[in-house]
């Protein structure tokens, strides 16, 4: 593992030479039999693994009209092929968008097409054998679900929904990855992905009070499980362990600090991250949502803020409200969604990310700052994917991208952008989303950052960038990995809250 | 699940090397997990260790980077209660590394 090194940057970044079969068997590790079964599974693959993976498929199909959609809609354009960083990373040219997504649609072309019933060949429709089954695991473990290709697609296919589906399909028959299994395990039964008990959740924020009294001298709040709190607030557990997120953990709280908001945490649901999305499993994506509403009604709060974590807000702007009644669309007879309906105040957005209760109130001008404080940082933006492609911010079109922009000019002095044709709806993916932020994917992470870091390469160049700022733990965890492998100093990136808290001005206000 | 042996005794481990029992671990497992992690035992990577065992004992997970670096530094001096100095010690980094050496399972999440 540590002889992974960094490929190359491109002379002229476009598409890369192949080499057929170069991440042939690099997938993930499979989920033990103990891990699938603790969420529901089968504990290993069943017997009649292909007539149930593709009565699956025939489910599928018929549950999500769009998935048909994009197994038939497909005219093999070439739009998308070189911009996936995965493919241009690893050079395999199964990992280009339209041939990962070939590997599903042939086999949908076999058995539920009639050209593809009646003549195979003709039409390149396979059966589904164990060799191509076993390339799936593999290959769909190579997307991050990131949806870039799918900004490029003239017919607007959701590559994201055909590797999720694709997850969900070996899930039921028992051939799933272990890491993000074990991670949905770890939430039903300890409350987050991390699996840090409630004493441990304590006993890192009674520390962490500490720390911020002895920096700043003032005393900085991190409650937890506060009932009449207004804002619950719901952010990912790496957050609470892990370097750099730790820090815009404290900015979130030095903020609600300065603008006397009275605020909790939550043991139930210390979580915001939501890998049921990533294996495309709806019942996950509902029952680990539910343990939020669960939270949001016995501590009767009014508002439900959302930390920094990318995938998590595409969730809960997108589908906490059918999922779990936060926002609107709760259904009818769906009581305890009623329940919460009426109990958060809605002149607020539900949810509210953490960016814009932040500019809001810098809006409002309820927070100052020292922005000097930011001086030695030259900083850039990375915007994570499902933040830019899988949701918005704030009440205009592309809030997402310049909400978060916003609060960095107003905290700090000196900001670049990256090459346009790799930020807000063409961002590149860290290299570490949708369930492959793992040690055995390590070598499809670095070559995945490629196109990320041969752009940053560019802004430490031409402006002397030296901090990287972004929303997503993924992101924060993925690159304080890689970084240091393209040669950069790891603690280059950073959240946005974390400039926050370094020059926001404390008790004047 | 593949097993090591060590000093004549088997030892269930998993994929990555980290031991499935947590009752298995002693001061030999831990050597040979330093050796396959290139890493040589000093006491100030058992005193990472001991701590990290310690603190597992009492919280049933490995401490937060930040909880961490706190205790060494209180115990080593501040110079070394930081993150740099574990990066030092234990460079693939500290959380994993260390856990793996320390008998502890990984953590894994966003981190």
């Amino acid at each position: 593992m540590a002889d992974i090194v960094a490929p190359a940057y491109r002379t002229i970044p476009i598409i890369p030479a192949l080499i057929p079969g170069a991440m042939e068997g690099k997938g993930p590790f499979v989920a033990s039999e103990k891990i699938n079964e603790a969420i529901g599974f089968p504990g290993q693959l069943v017997e009649d693994w292909h007539d149930k993976a593709i009565a699956k498929m025939g489910e599928l199909l018929n549950k999500y009209r769009s998935f048909r959609v994009f197994m038939d809609a497909c005219v093999h354009c070439g739009a998308c092929t070189d911009k996936c960083h995965y493919f241009i990373g690893t050079q395999d040219p199964k990992n280009m968008p339209v041939a990962r997504q070939d590997l599903m649609r042939s086999v949908y072309r076999r058995y539920f097409t009639i050209p593809g019933k009646l003549f195979p060949k003709l039409v390149g429709a396979r059966d589904l054998t164990r060799e191509v089954l076993d390339e799936w695991f593999n290959y769909y473990h190579q997307c991050s679900e990131c949806r870039r290709c799918s900004v490029f697609c003239p017919y607007g296919i959701d590559t994201a929904e055909i590797t999720m589906a694709a997850r969900e399909i070996l899930d039921s028959i028992g051939y799933g990855q272990k890491y993000s299994n074990e991670i949905i395990g770890k939430v039903h039964k300890i409350g987050n992905n991390l699996g840090l008990p409630g004493p441990a959740l304590n006993d890192t924020l009674e520390g962490l009070e500490e720390d911020v009294k002895d920096a700043t001298g003032i005393d900085i709040r991190f409650p937890i499980d506060v009932k009449g709190a207004e804002v619950l607030l719901v952010t990912p557990s790496a957050d609470f362990f892990a370097e750099p997120h730790i820090e815009s953990l404290i900015g979130y709280a030095k903020v609600f600090h300065a603008t006397g908001t009275s605020w909790t945490l939550s043991s139930l649901a210390s979580e915001a991250g939501n890998f049921g999305m990533f294996i495309g499993n709806y019942d996950q994506l509902r029952k680990i949502a539910l343990r939020i509403r669960e939270a949001a009604l016995e501590l009767g709060v009014k508002r439900i803020v959302v930390g920094e974590c990318g995938h998590a807000w595409r969730v809960a702007y997108s589908f906490w409200n059918t999922l779990s009644g936060v926002g609107g669309g709760a259904g009818e007879v769906d009581r305890f969604a009623q329940m919460l309906q009426k109990q958060l105040d809605h002149r607020y957005k539900q949810p509210t990310h953490i960016c814009e209760f932040t500019w809001d109130m810098i809006e409002r001008k309820a927070l100052t700052f020292d922005k000097s404080k930011n001086d030695k940082h030259i900083i850039t933006f990375h915007d994570s994917c499902n933040v830019a492609r899988g949701s918005r911010m704030g009440d205009l079109p592309g809030g997402q991208f310049e909400i978060p922009r916003n609060i960095i000019k107003a905290v700090a002095n000196n900001f670049v952008e990256m090459a346009p044709n790799t930020t807000r709806e063409q961002t590149f993916c860290c290299g570490g989303g949708g369930g492959v932020l793992t040690d055995d994917l390590l070598e499809l992470r670095v070559k995945g950052a490629l196109p990320r870091m041969e752009v940053l390469k560019q802004s430490v160049d031409e402006h002397g960038v030296n901090f990287m700022a972004t929303i997503c733990a993924i992101c924060k965890a993925q690159f304080t990995k890689v970084l240091p492998i393209y040669g950069f100093d790891r603690k280059m990136v950073g959240g946005v809250h974390q400039l926050v808290s370094n020059s926001i001005e404390l008790g004047q206000k | 699940m593949p097993n090591i042996e060590v000093a004549g005794k088997s030892y269930e481990t998993d994929e990555e090397g980290y031991l499935v029992n947590l009752a298995d671990w002693n001061t030999d497992v831990a050597n040979y997990m330093a050796q396959t992690e290139n890493i040589t035992m000093t006491d100030q990577h058992w005193e990472v260790v001991n701590f990290l065992r310690e603190y597992f004992e009492e919280y049933q997970i490995a401490p937060a980077v930040r909880v961490l670096t706190k205790a060494i530094g209180k115990k080593l001096g501040a110079e070394k209660g930081n993150s740099e100095y574990l990066y030092g010690l234990f460079p693939y980094g500290p959380g994993k590394q260390a856990c793996k050496i320390a008998g502890l399972p990984k953590p894994t999440g966003c981190i």
